[in-house]
């Protein structure tokens, strides 16, 4: 593999892992923790959504974004032949 | 059939199974000892690595901390949850990639340094035995309270089982071992939950019968607020702490979780670094089962709680009320004589001096250990004996399981990284797979001691094994990876005062006599390790960049693990 492709590569990657662990932050620390108490004026399931996001709705992204990373790479191996056999 | 017939059957069917399954999976080379060949599938993989993370903490303890703390109790939902996002995404593929057995041959080979490794191998043995000595009490207080042997007896059968499958089998052995206890722990877990939902609420899925409504017409989460407005407590759904501690102890432990050695190590026992990903993928999913039923329970125990004792007459409790009074675990003391029951939040000044003192309070009378919360729900729910007999096989599978994969890490730690890497170089596989399998036998013996005389700070020393992890492996880990340029001064000074700055400030708020008053900031000991992961990151850049470039065959390595092509098997 070439150095430039080396690097696209790379790039790319860092650039899947900064976008979804943005929004790790977003659903976790932004919706769960700071702005919980103004996000509890409204209502998910009948839950109150910042107390929802804190207890259950970010756990389901974690899980999300692990399998959404998963299928990125997966094609972004192929795409630079770089994928196992 | 009573009660400890059942858990006698049901307990022993189970521990049958993780024999039969032992003594199948036989480790046969030090390859297969500490990463089980590196051959695992990355489903059963993950689900090995949910059992090995969910430890008696999570399965005995959480739900009940969170019963009580409401809508702080998130800080352990979203902590112990998002670090495996970190761990996906920043370290798993990689570390894979790399090759090695353990996180200190990362840390050794990366930083090209024998202090570096030492460093990093006694970091992960203090944090796996203050980690063990926890699950071997938790079994210790399972047996004795179902089984109805003493204590002391509980830990010694606990230690004799994992003895047994860890020593024989290795990581080998562990992983299917820990399969089968994951199918128990989380059967045994979410069983009761749903029966308790459709009680309740009816609604079999508990996460939905969160915001289920109850048979008299009521929101179950508004009826909780009122019911805890009503007796001091803050209201449920609303956070009581201070914001920014709320948020580093949520970091801290997600920091500390992406850096538990004998977490990492479960990634290296798959074939490729696809499957690295992948499994990440699925421990999180099977564990989000355990973390998203949790907080129901957590609501259904405390409304059932209050409703059931509250101003209640103390000769009319449920059967449940005394046994669980004969452990000491629940405690009444009539303090204003009228022999009901009072339970309401006295610290809570403004509360007390109103509303208690009109109505002849004298102060809370119930003290209730929040462990006892996820034994004690089936019987306040009225579920039969055989519920709760599997509750307990479930609480022995989580502490078991999770005890096992310490141990492996600890004997690993001994045999390879201090014997093989550094003390005896000379000796062969034969010779380190007798080693390793010395030191895990040794190493349950000193953790069935520590299990059975605990320390009475072990609960204070959790937030060591966090903190320490968030603040010396996980910056390591990540820049050795993400950082080329970063060197092994950068990497030894960034942990060595990382490490420094969060130790000194848990000792000296857990055991130096600091008071609350005093933390810097509102941040408690249990969340300053996101602190100290941010002194060891600036730390390591600098330094970093005032030193020498890492070496060429350095630079290569690090080339090399960022692309997955070529991953081979784990090897020396």
């Amino acid at each position: 593999m070439s150095q430039l492709n080396r690097q696209k590569y790379w790039r790319r990657n860092l650039t899947y892992v900064g976008i979804l662990l943005a929004i790790w932050f977003l659903v976790s620390f932004v919706c769960g923790i700071l702005f919980a108490e103004p996000l509890n004026q409204f209502e998910i399931l009948n839950i109150p959504l910042g107390f929802w996001f804190a207890q259950q709705g970010s756990i389901y992204v974690f899980v999300i974004l692990i399998f959404t990373y998963m299928i990125l790479m997966n094609r972004l191996d192929k795409e630079f032949d770089v994928n196992e056999e | 059939m009573t009660l400890a017939l059942w858990t006698y059957i049901i307990v022993g069917l189970t521990f049958a199974l993780y024999i039969g399954v032992a003594i199948w999976a036989k480790a046969g080379s030090t390859k297969e000892f500490y990463v089980a060949g590196g051959g695992i599938h990355p489903v059963v993989n993950g689900m090995a690595t949910a059992a090995d993370w969910m430890s008696a903490a999570s399965f005995l303890s959480m739900a009940g901390l969170i019963s009580f703390m409401g809508f702080d109790g998130s800080q352990y939902l979203m902590g112990w949850t998002g670090g495996y996002v970190l761990l996906a995404l920043l370290l798993a593929p990689y570390l894979r990639k790399f090759g090695k057995f353990t996180v200190p041959d990362f840390i050794g080979d990366r930083y090209y340094s024998q202090t570096a490794r030492i460093v990093a191998v006694i970091c992960a043995l203090f944090v796996s035995f203050t980690y063990v000595v926890g699950q071997m009490k938790g079994v210790g207080v399972a047996f004795s309270r179902f089984l109805g042997v003493e204590f002391g007896t509980g830990v010694l059968i606990g230690v004799l089982i994992v003895f047994f499958y860890a020593v024989l089998g290795g990581m080998k052995g562990i992983t299917y071992t820990q399969v089968a206890q994951f199918c128990v722990l989380i059967f045994a877990f979410t069983l009761p939950a749903v029966f308790i939902s459709i009680e309740m609420v009816n609604n079999p899925i508990p996460q939905l019968g969160l915001g289920g409504t109850l048979s008299d017409g009521t929101n179950l989460l508004d009826k909780l607020n009122m019911l805890s407005v009503d007796l001091g407590f803050h209201e449920y759904t609303s956070a009581n702490k201070p914001m920014i501690d709320l948020f580093c102890v949520t970091a801290a432990l997600m920091l500390g979780t992406a850096g538990l050695p004998h977490v990492i190590v479960r990634f290296f026992t798959v074939p490729k670094v696809r499957d690295a990903r992948k499994s990440a993928g699925w421990a999180l999913l099977f564990i989000a089962i355990l973390y998203t039923t949790a907080p129901a329970i957590a609501v259904f125990a405390r409304t059932n709680l209050i409703n059931t004792v509250n101003d209640k007459e103390y000769a009319e409790m449920p059967e449940w009320f005394a046994s669980w009074e004969t452990t000491g675990l629940l405690t009444f003391d009539d303090k204003n004589g009228d022999g009901r029951i009072q339970y309401y939040n006295d610290n809570n000044e403004e509360f007390v001096s109103s509303v208690a003192t009109e109505k002849g309070w004298n102060g809370s009378e119930l003290t209730i250990d929040r462990d006892i919360i996820v034994m004690a729900n089936p019987e306040i729910a009225n579920l039969p004996d055989w519920v709760i007999a599997v509750v307990v096989a479930g609480g022995l599978a989580a502490a078991l399981s999770t005890a096992a994969g310490l141990l492996l890490v600890i004997s690993s730690s001994i045999s390879h990284d201090l014997l093989k890497k550094w003390l005896k170089p000379e000796i062969t596989d034969k010779q380190e797979l007798w080693y390793a399998r010395a030191s895990i036998a040794a190493a349950v013996v000193i953790a069935g001691y520590f299990g059975y005389n605990p320390p009475d700070y072990v609960a204070a020393i959790v937030a060591f094994a966090f903190g320490l992890a968030a603040s010396s492996f996980f910056p390591a880990i990540v820049l050795g990876i993400f950082d080329k340029r970063m060197n092994m001064q950068g990497a030894v000074s960034g942990m060595v005062l990382g490490l420094l700055f969060t130790l000194t400030y848990i000792v000296y708020f857990k055991f130096g006599g600091g008071t609350p008053d005093q933390y810097w900031w509102d941040i408690s000991p249990e969340g300053i390790g996101t602190i100290g992961m941010l002194i060891n990151l600036v730390i390591s850049l600098i330094v970093s960049r005032m030193t020498p470039a890492p070496p060429q065959w350095v630079q290569e390595l690090v080339e090399d693990i960022r692309v997955p092509r070529g991953a081979e098997g784990a090897t020396h």
